[in-house]
């Protein structure tokens, strides 16, 4: 026992790869560290260079899913954390085609665009009047925090009057940015109002329009920008006024004003439902705009567009590798295919295997069909690599598939639909398999236990009566990196004096964490651990038949295999190599980069599906790399990269993209994906 | 059969009928059954859409022989359902068309062709039915002449989409009466179409939907119904609420309004429930406004107007809806002067449409001004509103003049208007036009109006009288309909209000004693209260009483007593108490009374009436009476005093009513002097 601890305070000093620490990781010494986040401070680890930084990304991530707070820190997020919640959803379902992080959506008004006579509270959604309201001298106005995007479309927000004060003389509208808040929003240029003592309309100019009724105590006021027509109108306790203001200026805020002492109003831009029905508003002009696509006229090239959309699906179908469906169609439609019938299959197969997760035998596969492409294409390998690695703890790749599976048949079990996803079906026979291993337990969870045995209590495990009967697993892996180590050290202590000073970063967190393991080995508190022993009383107390299902849910590292585990912890560092080759010849690569850490975040977690970065292992993540590989091999062939029905529909989206940039109101309800169906 | 009984048409258009036409209806008669069938085929591919072969074969008699041809039994399935195709096509044509088939007796057998078992034949029928009875030449009637028919329509509604458009399309032409909601509604037709209005197929939807439209319109049993059905869980009116929603069709957002709104007029639902403030009244403005046809304007205007007819607090929503006043000043532009230039097509549309527009926005104007002051006054305000309600008033068509007359009538409420804007544009000129030779409908509302022109503040009272109104106003009291007589007889009362004793000599003597005991009789009783109130008036200030009372005492006296001595309403006898007591505040005209025992002692027992009203009328009387300054008081204050009414006044001076009491000591006072 006494040796293994040792073993783990020393080896480290050594250690300066990633992939060292991904070994322990795997052994559950830093996700102590990571499932306890409070015992490690985040400075400790801010220096530790590469290695730290990802570490401490993952825990970030963690711990802002925890907070559950998204990226938008909040006043009190107790008290608004529902509503804050509720006014996302109304926003995201009101404005679908609002890019925030581009255009950022008025949420409140602005506390430093204000006159001094404003007062603002709850949240910044309640404004009062503070002044004297001797005269208009004494009029404020307050802008919300930021101007309407034009990709709303239709914009709508609501004020409730709480009080008319002693006067009323409240105006609502829409001002520029920079217009004199000293005054009534409607009474200047670029600032248009209704208020509340007359009814009055004021278009820029300090002499109203007979436009509505009066409002005070009570009424609730909604004001409406479309920004298709650029016109305004206002509702009144849910009812529309009709037109008030057109030829409206682009980037407008809304802005309301308050002139006596006494006058209280709330704003709405969504953190309610409105008293006006703006969704039914809305649906009228979406219907008005899908009418005007579909009567768009074409004209008399009637012919030449079924010419065209023919072709379109024609080269689509060519493109995916539906090979049949492609030549059925062409059959039907008279067309021509350009790319002959093996070569369609070739690329087929391969992308079938992509989708299937079986990585490297599509690896293999390209480089047996077309020679010299990916060595030509680097970046595109390693891409694919960095995604075997992820397939790898998928339990997909067939490296690790033939390793753990016995019976060679089911490699064939994924037929070539791309939508399949296999991740199930692949986890199953695995634990079966798994488990008759293991002599002495009879259940599918089995296998997940013993290897948490051997990478957490692996001390203890070795006198336990109930460890695997052939060889220590984990001894093999110790042999395995320290090898690893010694060739992974020559290279490396070449390198930079910063480098060095990193990994002695590491190592001391290491003995930190090893600290923990030392000081208290009968009873480790990390994650792992106790993730065993919520299934350990499972496992004795539950039926066979709550088993048996729970072992269909359980997915496992790499399969649950050890030998594929290590198979895999191989292939990371040939990975690892192949990036710092990638980087000597071309550069550092930010993406490849990030790409890399992602994927071996996922051995940071006990259960890499269930993690922040649990996203890479779903299968459709496989789907852009099968088309980017795909787009690879077709270039090589001097066909189009990309098919003309993509390049169409990409054309379309960045059209409407740029129209909400051009401040076009109706890109929104001119949405690609709602022709899509 | 009657088509073919038409020899002299049948002969001048047989010349004319091409050789192929009478082929056609040859190959008919074939014995060959096939070959018929061959032949009707031919047939129908023959006539689609040529209106001219259509009228040869109906000349030459296809009808009789098709409809033989598909009540025949020995008729093979093919052949009755191509027969009835054929005939759904003739159809299709000129409304003579239809009316040669209803002659040909095509209804029953076509409904007759609905007992069939097989779909595809009744589907055809059904077609064919439904393609006459939506003609307006056709008789409505022929659907409920056989009460098995209803009932089996409404059975066939579960078979197929077809059936279902089809029925529901021909109930919604065929429910025009009151009689006929009953008909449909006693045969569930709501438990029937209900489901229909969630069919994956929207013309079934409209149909449905158009069905309850009808049924639902100023029936209460139906609307109350409606209520309270539940379409897939939901209640009907969420289903018109969806229906009305704005990327919903026009045609159907504007007939869920209609159906809404008939159920809020039935007080099915209440004006102020958000399904009607928030959205049938904000659908029904939308309507009105200019991105819409202009015949779903006219409905949306005249449909909102009915909404809104009863209700001040809608009528204010309306009012400032979408700028609702100044939208339907738009109406009246039409045709506008640029159609006139561009386009002929467009100008005859506008041109047929123009008279609808303006008289459903007259119509809106009405409901929209009907209450409220400042609605009136925004009305007015909008630009050439009283020259246009001027000019409606003379136009050629009576629903234009009447819906004119109704909003100028609406507006005329209003004391503000009366004394400035009807004044300003001599509104009285084109009324009184009207008021000659008008048709009912049209006389009733203009001389309701007239009524507040004549009212004693209205500016235009005098230009009237001076235009020789009385005669006609005297004319209306003698006339069949209540509402006429009883708007004569107010504009006299009004016009006697502070009158010159020309004009209540001149009210007297053209009404004529006759006609006003006439009218004191009258079986109306707000005729009856407006001619005691018109003698009230005439019989005011002292000169006017005694004249009046000189020449016609003797038979106003009598009227009073008759009235006094009848079974009638407080109300009544309070005024004839005020006649009384205006009577007795004349100089001369007091010995009427006083001389009149039986009349003092009926005096003396409406003092004690368990009436206030009564009691404080009847003391005022005789308060009268007894007043000190004028001749003659001493002896009437003696007679009365002997007659006992001192005491009467007495015990009314300890009254609990304060009015009563003070009234009846100031009588008092009169002995103390």
């Amino acid at each position: 026992k006494q040796k293994y601890i040792h073993r783990w305070t020393t080896l480290p000093r050594r250690l300066c790869s990633c992939l060292q620490y991904i070994l322990l990781l795997i052994r559950g010494c830093h996700t102590t560290a990571i499932f306890s986040p409070q015992s490690l401070s985040l400075s400790a680890y801010s220096s530790s260079g590469l290695t730290g930084f990802w570490i401490e990304e993952a825990i970030i991530k963690k711990k802002t899913e925890e907070l559950g707070a998204g990226s938008l820190p909040l006043v009190d997020p107790g008290v608004y954390n529902y509503q804050e919640q509720d006014l996302n959803e109304r926003l995201k379902r009101l404005y679908p085609a609002v890019n925030e992080e581009e255009t950022p959506l008025p949420r409140s008004w602005s506390p430093k665009d204000k006159y001094s006579y404003i007062g603002l509270s709850q949240n910044n959604l309640r404004v009062h009047y503070k002044g004297h309201g001797k005269n208009h001298k004494d009029a404020a106005s307050v802008r919300a925090t930021h101007p309407i995007p034009a990709a709303c479309g239709i914009y709508y927000f609501e004020v409730k009057i709480v009080s008319k004060g002693r006067d009323g003389y409240m105006g609502i509208g829409l001002s520029a940015q920079g217009v004199n808040m000293n005054r009534l929003p409607g009474w200047d240029k670029h600032s248009y109002g209704y208020h509340g003592d007359d009814g009055h309309s004021f278009c820029s100019s300090g002499t109203g329009h007979p436009y509505g009724p009066t409002f005070t105590t009570g009424d609730v006021i909604g004001c409406c920008v479309n920004l298709i027509n650029n016109t305004c109108f206002y509702t009144k306790n849910g009812i529309s006024l009709g037109v008030a203001f057109t030829d409206l200026p682009p980037n407008l805020y809304p802005t309301v004003g308050l002139q006596t002492p006494g006058e209280i109003v709330d704003a709405n831009f969504g953190q309610q439902p409105f008293v006006f029905d703006i969704e039914d508003y809305m649906s009228e002009w979406r219907a008005k705009i899908h009418g005007m696509i579909a009567r768009f006229p074409i004209g008399d090239r009637l012919g030449e567009w079924q010419a065209v959309l023919q072709n379109m699906v024609s080269s689509y179908l060519v493109h995916h590798g539906y090979c049949a469906t492609a030549t059925s169609f062409a059959r039907a439609t008279q067309t021509m295919i350009q790319e002959d019938q093996t070569s369609i299959k070739n690329r087929q197969r391969i992308q079938k295997l992509v989708l299937a997760g079986r990585v490297g035998e599509a690896i293999e596969a390209t480089q047996q069909l077309y020679p010299g492409l990916l060595e030509r294409n680097p970046n595109l390998l390693f891409v694919l690599k960095c995604r075997q690695f992820v397939e790898m703890v998928n339990g997909t790749d067939s490296e690790v598939r033939c390793l753990a599976i016995r019976s060679p048949k089911s490699q064939d079990s994924y037929p070539g639909s791309p939508n399949l996803s296999p991740r199930h079906g692949a986890s199953n026979p695995h634990l079966h398999t798994g488990g008759t291993e293991s002599p002495t337990c009879s259940n599918g969870v089995t296998p997940l236990k013993s290897k948490n045995r051997s990478s957490i209590k692996y001390p203890s495990a070795s006198s336990s009566a109930s460890s695997s009967t052939s060889s220590s697993p984990s001894s093999i892996n110790y042999s395995e990196s320290n090898s690893s180590d010694s060739t992974k050290s020559q290279p490396r202590s070449a390198n930079s004096t910063q480098e060095t000073s990193d990994s002695e970063m590491e190592i001391e967190a290491e003995h930190y964490s090893n600290g923990v393991v030392d000081g208290s080995s009968a009873r480790i508190m990390n994650g792992t651990y106790k993730h065993e022993e919520i299934l350990q009383p499972d496992d004795n107390s539950v039926g066979n038949g709550v088993l048996d299902e729970e072992c269909s849910n359980g997915r496992q590292l790499c399969g649950g295999n050890q030998a594929a585990t290590e198979r895999m912890i191989q292939f990371g560092r040939e990975l690892q190599a192949l990036n710092e080759q990638l980087c000597r010849e071309y550069g550092k690569n930010a993406a490849h980069k990030k790409m890399l850490q992602d994927a071996f975040s996922l051995l940071a977690y006990s259960d890499p599906w269930n993690c922040p970065v649990g996203q890479q292992l779903d299968p459709t993540q496989r789907e852009s790399l099968c088309s980017a590989l795909n787009s690879a091999i077709l270039e090589s062939q001097n066909l189009p990269k990309h098919p003309p029905l993509m390049l169409a529909l990409g054309q379309a989206t960045a059209c409407v993209q740029l129209m909400a940039r051009v401040r076009s109101g109706s890109c929104s309800f001119a949405r690609v994906d709602n022709f899509l169906h | 059969m009657a088509c073919l009984l038409e020899a002299p048409l049948r002969i001048s258009v047989l010349s004319e009928v091409t050789a192929t036409s009478r082929h056609y209806v040859d190959r008919l008669f074939d014995p060959d059954p096939q070959k018929v069938l061959q032949g009707v085929i031919d047939m129908k591919n023959a006539v689609i859409g040529n209106n001219k072969q259509k009228a040869n074969l109906i000349v030459l008699g296809a009808v009789p022989r098709l409809l033989y041809l598909l009540q025949q039994s020995s008729s093979g399935l093919d052949l009755r359902t191509e027969c009835a195709v054929v005939l759904g096509s003739l159809a299709m044509g000129t409304e003579n068309n239809i009316k040669s088939l209803v002659d040909c007796h095509i209804i029953p057998a076509l409904l007759q062709g609905l007992l069939s078992p097989e779909l595809i034949f009744i589907e055809a029928c059904l077609r064919c039915l439904r393609t006459v009875f939506i003609s307006p030449v056709t008789p409505v009637q022929l659907l409920y002449t056989d009460p098995t028919v209803i009932p089996h329509l409404m059975s066939l509604l579960s078979s197929s989409q077809k059936t279902q458009e089809y029925i529901t399309q021909i109930f919604s032409h065929c429910c025009k009466t009151s009689d006929h909601q009953t008909v449909l509604f006693n045969h569930s037709a709501v438990q029937h179409i209900a489901p229909l209005l969630i069919s994956p197929s929207y013309k079934v939807r409209m149909q449905a939907l158009k069905c309850f439209s009808v049924l639902a319109y100023e029936n209460t049993q139906v609307s109350m119904t409606l209520v309270n059905v539940l379409v897939d869980g939901e209640p009907l009116s969420q289903v018109f609420v969806r229906m009305m929603q704005r990327d919903q069709p026009v045609e159907m957002q504007l007939t869920a309004a209609k159906c809404l709104t008939f159920m809020c007029r039935a007080g099915a639902i209440q004006t102020e429930e958000s399904c009607i403030v928030l959205k049938t009244l904000p659908c029904l403005v939308r309507m009105c406004s200019k991105d819409h046809l202009l015949e779903e304007r006219v409905d949306g205007a005249e449909t909102l107007a009915y909404l809104i007819e009863p209700d001040v607090e809608l009528q204010r929503i309306a009012s400032t809806t979408d700028h609702l006043v100044a939208m339907l000043a738009d109406y009246f532009k039409y045709p506008s002067s640029v159609s006139a230039i561009t386009d002929i097509k467009r100008l005859d549309h506008d041109l047929k449409h123009a008279h609808e527009l303006r008289q459903a926005a007259f119509k809106l104007y009405a409901s929209l001004g009907s209450n409220d002051e400042d609605i009136r006054k925004k009305i007015t305000d909008t630009e050439n509103m009283m020259d246009r309600i001027v000019s409606g008033l003379s136009e050629s068509s009576i629903k234009v003049r009447l819906a004119a007359v109704r909003c100028l009538h609406s507006l005329s409420r209003s004391v503000q208007q009366l004394r400035t804007s009807f004044h300003d544009h001599a509104v009285w000129k084109p009324l009184m036009k009207l008021l000659q030779n008008a048709p009912d409908d049209v006389l009733i509302m203009a001389s309701s109006t007239l009524c507040n022109l004549l009212l004693e503040f209205s500016p235009s009272k005098e230009p009237i009288l001076e235009s020789g109104v009385i005669e006609l106003l005297c004319s209306l009291t003698q006339s069949d309909s209540p509402a006429l007589r009883i708007n004569g007889i107010w504009a006299l009362m009004n016009m006697a209000f502070q009158a010159d004793q020309k004009v209540k000599v001149e009210i007297v003597g053209c009404l004529g004693t006759e006609q006003l005991f006439r009218l004191l009789s009258d079986p109306d009783n707000s005729v009856l209260m407006k001619t005691l109130g018109l003698l009230r008036n005439l019989l005011s200030t002292r000169p006017h009483i005694d004249q009046i009372m000189s020449s016609h005492g003797k038979q106003i006296m009598q009227a009073v007593t008759l009235i006094l001595e009848a079974e009638q309403s407080i109300e009544v006898k309070e005024q004839t108490l005020c006649i009384l007591a205006n009577i007795a505040d004349g100089n001369t005209a007091k010995d009427l009374i006083m001389t009149n025992d039986d009349m003092l002692q009926k005096i003396k027992y409406y003092m004690s009436h368990s009436s206030v009203k009564l009691q404080l009328a009847a003391t005022f009387c005789i308060s009268n009476l007894i007043w000190n300054e004028e001749d003659g008081s001493q002896e009437r204050q003696d007679k009365l005093r002997e007659l006992g009414f001192v005491d009467v006044l007495h015990k009314l001076s300890q009254a609990s009513d304060p009015n009563l009491s003070d009234r009846a000591k100031t009588a008092m006072q009169q002995y103390l002097a």
